[in-house]
């Protein structure tokens, strides 16, 4: 083996007893943050110029990587046709949900992946919008490595409460993209309510309002003594501050007149945004709309402005009143209303939540940066260990379409997770041997109202005559909120085979290949993972196996004794290397020689019961 | 003990009478209903318990809620996946069942119609699907239809409501006949009352979807 020669201090195989820092990332359609939390002290790592938001822009030039942040939005001015913003709203959409978007959307969009999801075609190239998050996310885990001197790889990373499985999916895929393993995906509102919640040490019920650029979500919880439980949620994957800039600018476009392109109108959206926030702190704005093809001079004043974007807002309300009705809570049970996302930021917003719930709302934390700074605490709890609890729910029910096209829940929204639910098939032919199964994510009864999340085919299944066999196919859910199915066929005890086809999102293979396109070593990313998982886990044979000596070393002879320790120094020195195949071969053989003791343990264990037992018995 | 021939079936048939379970772990004997090794600490698959064992609560109707929950939150203090993410995989695959079985049992108690239902069904008297009695139930439909019926004939918001509140008060009551049948052993009349509180859930659903509908309609 090669001598492996690391500078002093700088150790590339993270050992088991330095755990690696682990960052917050709040992944924004606007902005993104990342946070670091040592002993429950957050910082949000900030730029030379003091800010902690990094543009969520990307731009591809022809030569050279991409550009992220404030350099990339300069460049919307000048060459909009490299540019992407807002690609948060993309997350997990299908290509026929975004030509449906067709005039709204600024971008052209190029064939579809394997796997079916979107790809848009920038400055010559054809990128997924978890390519595209995918960059965002490396810009800002390499702001986090620069400000902290050393490597991040592990993340909790925020996605809106509403996401879907899709958009969820898409998320952790661009993630993996990014060299970061997501410790767990948390809903935006719910670290808030965390950020909130260690802050001030609230207890009782707790309502969150998060708009920000594209999504709004809406929040219940219950805080008390460090658990946050989720009651309800709602919200609106597609409404945000993105909306309200885009009435803006169809009025300026409408103003000037004559035909658009594409490109001016990303421009004419960054006049909108601009006329948008000052209208915040001003009551009147005027400005020029410098086009390619020509200036056109707009005025706005804060009324007009309001009248634009209050369809919005009361949309917003809509869905907040619909949550508390839906958890049994009126307004006047709350403890209090924390404010969320840079679109709270809009006076009107403000207003309107404060009319609706009775009491002006809290926005003591810089709400562009709360969420960051909840999943910087939470990715502490999760390395560190904490005792706080997050207890958060699916958002959306998962069904199964059935004759007709009717939806059957499964799980219905607003349950706790992790969550898993059986339900039972049969087949309706004489040796039929597979049967086709379609998950959809939604709350209206028909298929074709609710989001397709994925098809997959039960095959494998041993002939029989029509509804003899027995399926029983399992749902999971875990606590970042994605889908796992798994199938038996009951009668036989066979496993049927399930192939989970996501309808929009990336397959196994396009996966691996983006992987490997995007991460110049991503054979030893995925070896570095493996050797790790490969040390907790013989980590974890010789703490049972110490724990085991402790209470029965009486079980063996000394030679015993000293046969068992060379083995667990064979494994200890093993995990002190960095062969992964020699860790696995160690602690097989640990298991190995230690099977004789394992039954003695069990022979004792066994006697002592039964002991215990026959006294019992006579005593009663 | 000693006398028995090793096989595996042996070892298991003797860990069965003795109601052990060997440690996924450490390999050592294991109480199967206790939720960590005793030896050497580590997270125990869930045991095929009912939902109230599972919590440490009495078998019966009478939940306290806030009791449940305390011990709800206890339990997902010691086990939910966050408490096990560096952990091997194996311990964390082994948490998030423990965290589904507590989730799924805090689920069904806490909520009355799901907690009779779930009663009634390990007690062998399951209101509906196979096993089920159908006699009794005539009046009870017929009731529940005029109800209905009603609910989609009213035209205005107030009527919704009447009809609504109207509902709400009956599922009260029918939550505590369904608590003092279960507490004098009846469970036929429990079985009754379940009934009775889910359709007048389901007719909450209902108006509230009309509810929805109407004002939607008037703002339009």
């Amino acid at each position: 083996m090669l001598l492996q020669i690391h500078e002093p201090g700088e150790t590339p195989l993270p050992h088991e007893n330095e755990k690696g820092l682990a960052v917050g990332i709040d992944l924004g359609t606007t902005n993104s943050v990342v946070a670091i939390s040592r002993e429950q002290k957050v910082e949000v790592v900030r730029d030379a110029r003091g800010s902690g938001l990094v543009p969520s822009v990307v731009a591809y030039p022809e030569e050279g990587g991409p550009l992220v942040g404030e350099i990339a939005r300069r460049q919307i001015l000048d060459r909009p046709e490299i540019v992407v913003s807002s690609i948060k709203r993309l997350m997990g959409r299908g290509v026929a949900e975004l030509e449906g978007l067709g005039a709204k959307l600024p971008y052209e969009l190029g064939p579809a992946a394997e796997g079916g999801m979107a790809r848009l075609r920038i400055g010559g190239r054809l990128l997924t919008p978890v390519e595209i998050s995918a960059d965002i996310l490396r810009a800002v885990k390499e702001r986090a490595e620069l400000a902290l001197g050393r490597n991040v790889d592990r993340a909790v990373v925020t996605v809106p409460a509403y996401f879907d499985d899709a958009a969820r999916t898409a998320t952790r895929d661009a993630a993996r993209l990014a060299g970061l393993e997501v410790l767990r995906l948390v809903a935006e509102p719910t670290a808030a309510a965390l950020a909130y919640g260690l802050d001030s040490k609230s207890e009782g019920l707790y309502a969150v309002y998060d708009l920000g650029g594209g999504t709004f979500d809406f929040s219940l919880l219950r805080l008390e003594k460090g658990v946050f439980q989720v009651l309800a949620t709602g919200g609106d994957a597609a409404l945000g501050g993105d909306d309200f800039d885009q009435a803006v600018a169809a009025r300026f476009l409408a103003e000037r007149g004559g035909e658009i392109t594409r490109e001016e109108t990303k421009q004419a959206l960054v006049a909108a945004r601009l006329a948008k926030e000052c209208l915040s702190t001003q009551d009147s704005w005027d400005g020029t709309l410098m086009l390619d093809s020509g200036d056109s001079d707009h005025s706005l004043d804060r009324t007009a402005l309001e009248a634009l974007i209050s369809p919005f807002v009361e949309r917003t309300i809509r869905i907040c009143a619909a949550v508390l009705e839906d958890a049994g809570v009126s307004a006047g049970d709350l403890g209090g209303v924390v404010l969320v996302g840079g679109s709270t930021r809009v006076p009107l917003v403000r207003e309107r939540v404060a009319a609706f719930f009775g009491r002006p709302a809290l926005a003591d934390i810089d709400p562009d940066e709360v969420v960051a700074v909840g999943a910087a605490l939470q990715a502490e709890a999760l390395t560190a260990g904490s005792d706080t609890l997050l207890l958060d729910v699916l958002p959306l029910s998962l069904g199964l379409e059935t004759m007709g096209g009717i939806v059957e829940k499964i799980v219905e929204r607003n349950t706790p997770i992790p969550v898993a639910r059986a339900q039972e098939f049969t087949t309706y032919q004489d040796g039929q041997d597979a049967m086709a199964i379609h998950v959809v994510q939604g709350e209206r009864e028909m298929v074709d109202q609710c989001r397709s999340l994925a098809r997959f085919v039960l095959d494998g299944i041993p002939p029989m005559v029509a509804g003899a066999a027995r399926i029983r196919v399992t749902f999971s859910v875990d606590a970042d909120g994605l889908l796992s199915v798994a199938a038996r066929e009951s009668t036989t005890g066979r496993e049927a085979h399930v192939e989970v086809k996501p309808s929009y999102g990336l397959t196994e293979d396009e996966m691996a290949a983006m992987l490997r396109a995007s991460i110049e070593n991503a054979a030893d990313d995925m070896e570095r993972r493996l050797l790790t998982e490969a040390r907790v886990e013989a980590r974890r044979a010789v703490n049972a196996l110490q724990a085991a000596l402790a209470a029965d070393a009486d079980l063996l002879s000394a030679d015993e004794v000293a046969a068992i320790e060379t083995s667990v120094e064979a494994v200890e020195r093993a995990m002190s290397g960095s062969d992964r195949h020699a860790i696995q071969g160690a602690a097989e053989e640990l298991e190995h020689r230690t099977k004789t003791f394992a039954e003695r343990r069990m022979d004792r264990g066994i006697r002592k019961a039964l002991a215990g037992r026959n006294v019992a018995e006579i005593g009663g | 003990m000693n006398d028995m021939p090793r096989t595996p079936a042996a070892d298991a048939a003797a860990a069965q009478a003795a109601a052990l379970a060997a440690c996924w772990s450490c390999r050592g004997p294991v109480d199967p209903a206790s939720l960590f090794c005793a030896t050497c600490k580590a997270v125990q698959p869930p045991a095929p318990l009912d939902h109230f064992t599972r919590l440490g609560l009495p078998r019966a109707f009478d939940v306290k809620v806030p009791v449940l929950e305390q011990l709800y939150f206890g339990f997902q203090r010691q086990l939910h996946p966050d408490r096990f993410a560096g952990a091997a995989p194996k311990a964390r695959q082994i948490s998030q069942s423990q965290a589904v079985a507590f989730n799924e049992a805090y689920e069904t108690l806490k909520d009355p119609l799901a907690r009779a239902t779930y009663l009634l069904k390990i007690s062998g008297v399951p209101i509906e699907g196979e096993g089920a009695h159908t006699i009794h139930d005539a009046g009870l439909l017929d009731e529940q239809m005029e109800r209905r019926e009603a609910l989609f004939e009213a035209t205005d918001i107030p009527a919704v409501e009447a009809l609504a509140a109207a509902a709400r008060a009956d599922a009260k009551a029918a939550t505590a006949a369904i608590a003092a049948a279960f507490a004098r052993g009846d469970l036929a009349a429990a079985r009754i009352e379940t009934l009775r509180l889910k359709y007048l859930v389901k007719l909450g659903e209902e108006a509230r979807g009309r509810r929805a509908r109407l004002a939607q309609g008037g703002t339009a």
